[in-house]
Formats: C-alpha cells, sequence, structure tokens
C-alpha cells in the first residue's frame, strides 16, 4: 500500500504547508445567529434585542465564538462535482496518512473584528506540527496542529484559531 | 462592573440531549458524522455516542461568560482541551474562577477566567478565557479597534494544567 511507504520525511514535508480556501459559500446572516442562539440557549441581549445592538456594537454581529461556522462549505451546489470540505487542510492530510477517523482535542481562538450580518470569510490554514505515530484509546495514528485565519471581505482578520487534531485509525478487534 | 481574582461564576447545569448534540453540530455547520449518526459514533469512531462538537463547546462556554458579564463583555481569547467527550446523556456542569484582572497598555481591561466543564467528577473540558470588560461607566470594549484591542496583550493564557505557578 503507497501510503504506508511514506517515510517520516515525507509526513514532516507537510509542515509549513499553507492553503487557502476560496471565500466561504454562506455569508454572515441572521437565520444562522438564531439558529446558534438556539443551540446554546444563549440569551445575550446583543443578540436580541436590535437597539442595543445598535448602541454597542454599531449594528448586529455574530458571537464571537461562531467563527468557524463561517467558512464550512455547502454540502450542495448545484454544478460542483467535488465535495469541499472545511479544513481542506486537516483532511487532504488524512487521506495522505491514511487514517480514517479524527478528533479535534485542543482548540484556541483569538478573536479581532466582529462578524456581521453580510460578512463573507475566507480562510487560510498552515500545518504547524505533526507528531511522531502514537496509540491512544481510540487508534493510532498522529495529532497535528493547524492554524486557521479567518479574514473578511476586506482582509480584516476576524480571528486566528488553532486546532489539534488526532486523526487515527481504530485497531483491528 | 467589578471584578477580582478569585471571584467564582455561578454555576450552569444543562442536560445534554441528542438534540443538544445535533442542534449544535447544525448550527455550526459541522456534518461530521460523529456529531449526528449514533451508529457511525460507536461503531466508526469508537465513542460512547454522539457527542457535542467544538464549536459548540466553543459556544456554550462563550454563553456561560457572557451570562456573567452581559452584552459588553467581548471574548478575545479563548483555549480549551477535551479530555473526554461530551455525550448524549450525561449531564454537563460548568464552573468558573476569575485567575486575575488586568489593564493593558491600551486601557482594556481583561478578566482572564478559567472554565470547567464537568461530567460527574470527571474534569471533560478544561477552558481559559480572556474576556474584556468595562472599565467603568463610560467603557464601551466593543469600540476598541486595530491597536486598542490586543487580547495577546495582557501576556499567556495556560490552561491550568499547563501553568507553572
Amino acid at each position: 500500500m503507497a501510503r504506508a511507504e511514506l517515510t517520516e520525511a515525507d509526513v514532516q514535508a507537510w509542515v509549513g504547508r499553507e492553503h487557502e480556501d476560496p471565500p466561504a459559500d454562506i455569508v454572515c446572516e441572521r437565520g444562522y445567529i438564531l439558529h446558534w442562539l438556539e443551540a446554546t440557549e444563549n440569551a445575550n441581549p446583543l443578540y436580541w434585542d436590535e437597539f442595543l445592538a445598535e448602541r454597542v456594537t454599531r449594528g448586529p454581529i455574530a458571537p464571537p465564538s461562531m467563527l468557524s461556522a463561517w467558512m464550512r462549505p455547502l454540502q450542495f451546489v448545484p454544478g460542483r462535482t467535488e465535495k469541499r470540505m472545511p479544513l481542506s487542510l486537516h483532511f487532504d492530510l488524512k487521506q495522505a496518512l491514511d487514517l480514517p477517523e479524527g478528533i479535534v482535542a485542543y482548540n484556541e481562538m483569538t478573536l479581532g473584528v466582529p462578524v456581521r450580518p453580510g460578512d463573507r470569510i475566507k480562510t487560510t490554514q498552515r500545518i504547524r506540527e505533526i507528531s511522531e505515530p502514537k496509540t491512544r484509546r481510540l487508534g493510532t495514528g498522529r495529532s497535528w496542529i493547524i492554524d486557521v485565519t479567518y479574514t473578511n471581505q476586506d482582509g480584516e482578520v476576524a480571528g486566528v484559531e488553532t486546532y489539534e487534531m488526532f486523526a487515527y485509525r481504530r485497531e483491528q478487534a | 462592573m467589578d471584578v477580582n481574582a478569585g471571584d467564582a461564576l455561578p454555576g450552569l447545569d444543562v442536560k445534554v440531549t441528542a438534540r443538544m448534540v445535533i442542534m449544535g453540530a447544525s448550527s455550526s455547520r459541522d456534518w461530521q458524522p460523529q456529531h449526528h449518526d449514533h451508529a457511525w459514533a460507536v461503531d466508526r469512531a469508537g465513542t460512547r455516542d454522539i457527542f457535542l462538537n467544538t464549536p459548540n463547546q466553543g459556544g456554550w462556554i462563550e454563553r456561560y461568560l457572557t451570562d456573567w458579564t452581559g452584552p459588553l463583555g467581548r471574548l478575545g481569547k479563548m483555549r480549551f482541551r477535551m479530555r473526554r467527550s461530551i455525550c448524549t446523556g450525561d449531564d454537563l456542569s460548568f464552573g468558573g474562577v476569575v485567575r486575575s484582572v488586568t489593564t493593558d497598555d491600551a486601557g482594556c481591561t481583561w478578566a482572564d477566567v478559567d472554565v470547567l466543564l464537568s461530567v460527574g467528577e470527571e474534569r471533560a473540558t478544561e477552558c481559559v478565557a480572556r474576556i474584556a470588560i468595562p472599565a467603568d461607566d463610560s467603557d464601551n470594549p466593543w469600540d476598541r479597534a486595530g491597536d486598542a484591542w490586543t487580547p495577546d496583550a495582557p501576556g499567556p493564557l495556560e490552561l491550568q494544567s499547563q501553568r507553572k505557578d
């Protein structure tokens, strides 16, 4: 199997690789924000009271922690033949290393300008490091760290996220 | 807002249901099957059940913090490590303690808060968050931009388990 023949140098060659996804399929809008508030039972009046939002944030904004929702591709787009994945660099690396499962172990988020209705987000991803092979309860694989920078259509940074992923293959019973 | 190191945030208890897990995944537009497909989660991913996804946990933590600060609280930075999956049927509890309160060179007041999401006696997710709070009645952290908004300025923000002191 070709993938099993990857050397450690082949794997580590992914470190520093950067990828820019195209601008997101969706724009920030009120319906998505309401769904987020519903899911987190968030009663913060900043998101429910338009007069307060006008006074405090000069108009409506999305909850800052919602950042990653704005980059995830639609599951269906007419005419699109290849499925787009969020954090495509992560999925490319999983595929290259033949590690079918993956979980997020750690997340860090540094927030910049608020995302507002009408904004369209673009991400740039970069692999910071890849671990040696390791075995955890879920299986055997590797962990890696990816930094994701989110910018709006004006080039302003809305946030930077860091993910530590563990991608693995389950042990055979 | 009068905040001091050592202040405890009010607790929050949440019963984790399948609807909550799936709605959390849906609202973050995360269609990875381990967050909505029980059979996949158990048989393929090897987890106990479907479990809360990362962005939704971030959303719950932000909600927990702003329940405390009110609408003028503005999240600047957050780190969390998920030590165990939070699955359908879990009784999830949030707790928080203010680690420090500092003011940066731009005059922004930051509260660093340790937040713990626990299930029973187990530490499920360990978080530390830095949230801007009004310095006085005339201050609005949301007005800050550019050099006046620097969540990294007060220094490192380590998870409790990473701290040396």
